[in-house]
């Protein structure tokens, strides 16, 4: 007897016929695993050895070593640490209010969604990044702002995803036969509404991720994010930018890492995306 | 049409008006002051300082002052530089944003439609696969590590081009590539992806059954409708460069009105960030009207969603 397959392990089957994403899931993988793991085992990121100074790349120091004489690997572990954390909680930030929001209005529909949904119109028109730069200046450079800050910039297309989403699938025969079957609501929703939103929203966060860690770095650069001691990979960046005219590396070496990165979240979105055949969102 | 322009057009008054109020308040409930910078400002000077920029009025009034005379033009005067207004300021370091934003602009279209539609043409060919590639390389790579990557190989190691400055067009040509490369390859494949769903319709296959050249159905027939999701795009692509313009302006230290808001803001320089924040707000308002219009002239269909 043939087994049947589900919606999942298909999708799970051509994702693993995707080279390039699942290289990046596994680069992406390695990163954090390092990043997570790397700081326990590597030099302290902030011991300072100024009689060293900054060195080239060595066998002692694989990346080489700042102007302070800390170990640029450290540093870049630990920086890497700080920027994936912001990415996934602004992400998660982001998730939480734009599916909701989204659900919500496409359940209601009518008038209810029609005011809903102009007001994410109205927002996106606003030039949001500007708020955020003046948010940070004004209210110091706090991180726990810069999650709140970021995931209320980024909600906005999660919200219309959702809502397109839910609003489609409302209107499906198997919500009709599931009602006829007399089910419950509740039972509806969970069991048949949010599986199926599931696979633009898993896709849409892939893609999100990186558009996050891409603003905390720009607000980094900008000396406007993540403050020292605390240090990310916007922070090493702009370090780096500063004196790259002596110390190549530093700027070399965290710019490196913090694009593979992108690369990697980017190609498992797309991978994603193709797998679960999510038709793409035309904002 | 001319009723869809006017009613956008009025949209847009209550959303600028939250802006500028949005902000008036914000500023004026942060900690700090434009004069706390300054140390040794005594009582008496700092009364005086404050009553010589109608500080010492209610907030209610100063609002309303602002209000009236932003109605007549006039962003008032800058708090940093005692001698000169906002709107010379403005007028000074616009030109200079104008210019780099324009440059930019023109090398994501540029490089961006050749490569998308190419990449279409030339689907699942190697070409399609490079140009796909380049286009990923083009958004991952932040501006902030290309930028300085740039100057570190073609200012100081090859010395073609200065490494800071604006002085000609020599020196547009690292911060347009700088700013433009991201959204070069989002235009990229954006345009590939219009452009496919269009050869396939219906539509081509006619012009092509009648004969016309390959060249032609692509330039002529295709093209109008593939460029939609590009058009769609250029709303959130002036937004980005407008503000990619911040970190770039700090990179190449071009004198332009990005690095003038964010010292603004950094210095508590009341009107000047209300003058800076009305600008930019003003103009990706206004642009994203522009790209509305533009898309249902495109696609006449959109005026009745």
């Amino acid at each position: 007897m043939e087994r049947g397959h589900s919606p999942w392990s298909d999708a799970w089957h051509r994702l693993r016929k995707n080279r390039m994403a699942l290289a990046g899931a596994i680069l992406l993988a390695v990163l954090a695993l390092a990043c997570a793991a790397g700081p326990v085992f590597s030099q302290s990121y902030e011991e300072q050895n100024l009689d060293l100074g900054a060195v080239p790349p060595s066998a002692a120091h694989w990346l080489g070593t700042d102007t302070l004489g800390r170990d640029l690997l450290a540093r870049t572990l630990y920086g890497g640490r700080i920027s994936i954390m912001v990415g996934l909680v602004a992400t998660f930030v982001a998730l939480a209010i734009g599916v909701t929001y989204g659900a919500i209005a496409g359940f209601l529909g009518g008038k209810t969604d029609a005011v809903m949904m102009r007001i994410v119109d109205i927002l996106y028109a606003l030039p949001f990044a500007i708020f955020v730069i003046l948010l940070m200046v004004f209210f110091g450079r706090n991180i726990f702002l810069l999650f709140f800050a970021i995931g209320a910039v980024e909600w906005l297309t999660m919200a219309r995803i959702v809502r397109g989403q839910v609003m489609s699938i409302k209107r499906m025969e198997f919500i009709e036969a599931a009602r006829a079957l007399g089910l419950g609501r509740r039972r509806i929703i969970f069991r048949h509404v949010i599986p199926n939103v599931l696979g633009p929203v898993i896709v849409y966060t892939t893609l999100t991720i990186p558009a996050v860690m891409l603003l905390e770095a720009f607000l980094s650069f900008l000396g406007l994010g993540v403050q020292a001691p605390m240090s990310s990979w916007g922070v090493l960046i702009k370090d780096g930018s500063e004196k790259m005219e002596e110390f190549w590396w530093l700027l070399v070496f965290p710019g490196a890492l913090f694009s593979m990165t992108l690369f990697s979240l980017n190609f498992l979105g797309d991978g994603l995306r193709d797998a679960l055949d999510v038709r793409a969102s035309r904002d | 049409m001319i009723r869809f322009v006017v009613q956008r057009l009025l949209q847009t008054i209550p959303v600028i008006w939250v802006i500028i109020t949005a902000t008036f308040f914000m500023i004026r409930f942060v900690p700090g002051g434009p004069f706390t910078a300054e140390k040794a400002v005594t009582p008496e000077i700092l009364r005086n300082l404050e009553a010589h920029y109608g500080m010492n009025k209610p907030l209610y009034r100063q609002y309303l002052d602002y209000a009236w005379s932003l109605l007549r033009g006039d962003l008032g005067p800058s708090f940093k530089y005692p001698t000169r207004s906002v709107n010379e300021i403005i007028a000074d370091k616009l030109p200079v944003s104008m210019e780099l934003g324009l440059v930019s602009l023109a090398v994501a279209l540029g490089v961006g439609l050749p490569l998308g539609v190419l990449a279409a043409v030339k689907r699942n060919s190697w070409i399609d696969y490079v140009c796909s590639s380049v286009a990923m390389v083009g958004i991952c790579v932040p501006t902030f590590v290309l930028g300085p990557l740039l100057i570190l190989v073609f200012a100081i190691h090859f010395g073609q081009f200065n490494a800071s400055g604006w002085f000609g067009p020599m020196d547009w040509v690292l911060p347009s590539i700088t700013l433009g490369s991201v959204y070069a390859a989002y235009v990229a494949r954006l345009t590939r992806g219009g452009m496919l769903e269009v050869l396939s319709q219906d539509y081509i296959r006619t012009a092509r059954a009648k004969g016309a050249s390959e060249t032609r159905v692509v330039l002529k027939h295709a093209l109008r409708g593939g460029l939609t999701p590009v058009v769609s795009f250029l709303g959130p692509a002036i937004a980005g460069i407008v503000t990619g313009s911040f970190v770039i302006e700090t990179i190449f230290q071009i004198p332009g009105i990005g690095r003038e808001f964010i010292n603004s803001a950094t210095n508590r320089d009341y009107t000047l960030v209300l003058g800076t924040v009305i600008l930019y707000a003003g103009f990706i308002i206004g642009m994203n009207l522009v790209v509305d219009i533009a898309l249902v002239w495109l696609n006449p269909r959109l005026k009745f969603e």
